[in-house]
């Protein structure tokens, strides 16, 4: 970590341009990755309109139309913060792809969140217009005031640095699990439920959501929701930026501590 | 006979195999867990606010999830794996020793790879339709349980023909594992009974990709709401799928000319 800060910008460029050009020419699996990111949102939205008309029109506040905003907008949040690390750290560490990485006079997470970016970048320009059509195709209604869509945008960034700082440091656990698959299913369930990808956390028992006001996952995913749907006072989307902080920071102090002690850990295997 | 014999010695061989990372069995076994809890979570939290979906009960929903996690276990057990061998075999090139030996090919590539540990989901998927039976209350005679198996039995053989029939255009289009990747995502679709989606998406799930068979008509034969007319064409639909796939694995196999040679 010897260069200079002022460096990092000209990296970041020559990052991005790679990624680009190696996600293009990847096209396939780019196309395979938005079909199973849209599936799932569909699935709960049919599921929960479905509840919704049989129950006469509503749900816990939630009509019909409300349950398509909330999953498609979902769908697009879900789209610009998740990571792939967890999944991915395990192989990485394994078989010593991760030794070249540390040679470099980069901190290797500046390596990840250029690939994410890109990632996200190229993903948008069909996430966002498939957006558009199960808006209109689901009968979505939506109706935020101009400060919930105004606030909407620092949510959404933060939840995006809360998510990638998290799962970053989690995948850390590789240096010292060699099979990280089982720990990798227990919190993607941890995330499906808590974060509001299966249901609006309003509609859970009120247990449940005390939990899930309490840890990170809310944060890094529903909260952004339901903010632009209009659904929080003021006040709570004050307290929710404050929770998002407290947990960036949390996150950030785990990262320095679990990367220090990995990397003295991290005997590369293949070298 | 020489063909149980094969399908005998490569279960043989998976066990075997297996049996050297006796952890993973417990992995597997945790991962089982979790996925039938994430399922039977999801069906707890709609019947939290509602009684029926879309004409199906608690109960029945529950029998539904034993059944994906049944059939998804078969698939995960041999299919899956062996398409996945099958697949790479044509990008490497060691498809070739396969073609070479004296049996038929497409047994043979069908059989070829085992992850025994999956056999978990089938035992748990197992348990959890019987639970859903018992606690719908319903008499399932021999009658319904025949018709059951042999529903089943259907909506596998057109799973398995659907993944061959993907496979084989690997011969043509050499890089296509991550086709399999799809088929995951579109059967995670089959956790709800499909007469809830709208029609595009039920249409997809039906004759795209044939999910909708394997799920959902057996689980509507078990509960005793299937129309005769439907166990008649999902069997001819089995029989058409398992002659097609037949048909279309020997006409790829004449377009194969080995990567390696």
């Amino acid at each position: 970590m010897t260069l200079r800060l002022g460096r990092l910008p000209a990296v970041y460029a020559a990052k991005f341009r790679a990624e680009i050009a190696l996600q293009v020419a990847y096209r396939g699996a780019l196309v395979i990755w938005l079909l199973g990111l849209l599936i799932e949102p569909i699935v709960y939205l049919v599921v929960w309109t479905t509840v919704a008309r049989g129950q006469g029109g509503q749900v816990g506040g939630f009509a019909a139309g409300d349950f398509a905003a909330y999953f498609t907008i979902l769908m697009i949040v879900n789209q610009l913060t998740f990571t792939w690390h967890f999944h991915f750290f395990e192989w990485r560490v394994r078989n010593g792809f991760f030794s070249p990485m540390l040679l470099r006079p980069v901190h290797p997470i500046h390596n990840d969140v250029a690939e994410n970016l890109t990632f996200k970048m190229l993903t948008f320009t069909v996430v966002g217009p498939v957006a558009l059509f199960l808006l209109a195709t689901f009968g979505a209604t939506l109706h935020p005031e101009p400060w919930h869509l105004i606030a909407f945008v620092p949510t959404l960034v933060l939840a995006m640095v809360l998510r990638f700082l998290l799962e970053w440091t989690l995948a850390l656990a590789a240096f010292w699990i060699t099979r990280t698959v089982a720990l990798n299913q227990a919190y993607y369930v941890a995330v499906l439920f808590l974060s509001g990808q299966v249901a609006p956390l309003s509609l859970f028992p009120p247990a449940v959501q005390a939990v899930a006001s309490v840890l990170p996952f809310r944060w890094m995913v529903a909260f952004p929701v339901e903010t632009v749907l209009g659904r929080l006072a003021p006040g709570e989307v004050l307290a929710g930026f404050g929770a998002q902080l407290g947990w960036i920071i949390v996150s950030l102090v785990l990262m320095r501590v679990i990367w220090r002690a990995g990397i003295r850990r991290y005997s590369a295997v293949g070298a | 006979m020489r063909s149980l014999g094969l399908i005998w010695l490569s279960l043989r061989l998976g066990v075997l195999n297996a049996l050297q990372y006796r952890a993973d069995f417990f992995i597997q076994l945790f991962q089982s867990l979790v996925g039938l809890v994430t399922a039977l979570a999801a069906v707890a939290l709609v019947f939290g606010q509602t009684d029926e979906l879309g004409g199906w009960s608690r109960d029945e929903l529950i029998a539904l999830v034993g059944v994906f996690l049944l059939v998804g276990g078969l698939i995960n057990v041999v299919i899956r794996p062996s398409m996945e061998k099958l697949m790479e075999g044509v990008r490497l090139g060691t498809l070739d020793f396969t073609l070479t030996k004296p049996a038929d090919a497409q047994l043979l590539v069908s059989v070829r790879q085992v992850e025994v540990w999956r056999l978990i989901d089938v035992a748990l998927g197992t348990v959890v339709i019987v639970i859903g039976i018992a606690r719908l209350g319903e008499q399932v005679g021999p009658e319904r349980a025949v018709a059951f198996g042999l529903v089943l039995v259907a909506g596998v053989a057109i799973i398995y023909s659907f993944l061959l029939i993907l496979s084989t255009l690997a011969f043509w289009l050499v890089r296509l594992e991550n086709i399999l990747v799809i088929f995951g995502s579109m059967y995670e679709a089959g956790r709800w009974p499909v007469g809830l989606y709208p029609p595009w998406l039920r249409v997809a799930l039906t004759v795209v990709v044939p999910v909708a068979f394997a799920i959902t008509v057996p689980v509507e034969t078990l509960v005793g709401r299937l129309e005769p007319m439907t166990l008649v064409t999902t069997v001819g639909l089995a029989l058409a799928f398992l002659v097609g796939s037949r048909w279309f694995w020997k006409f790829g196999l004449r377009h194969y000319t080995g990567a390696s040679a």
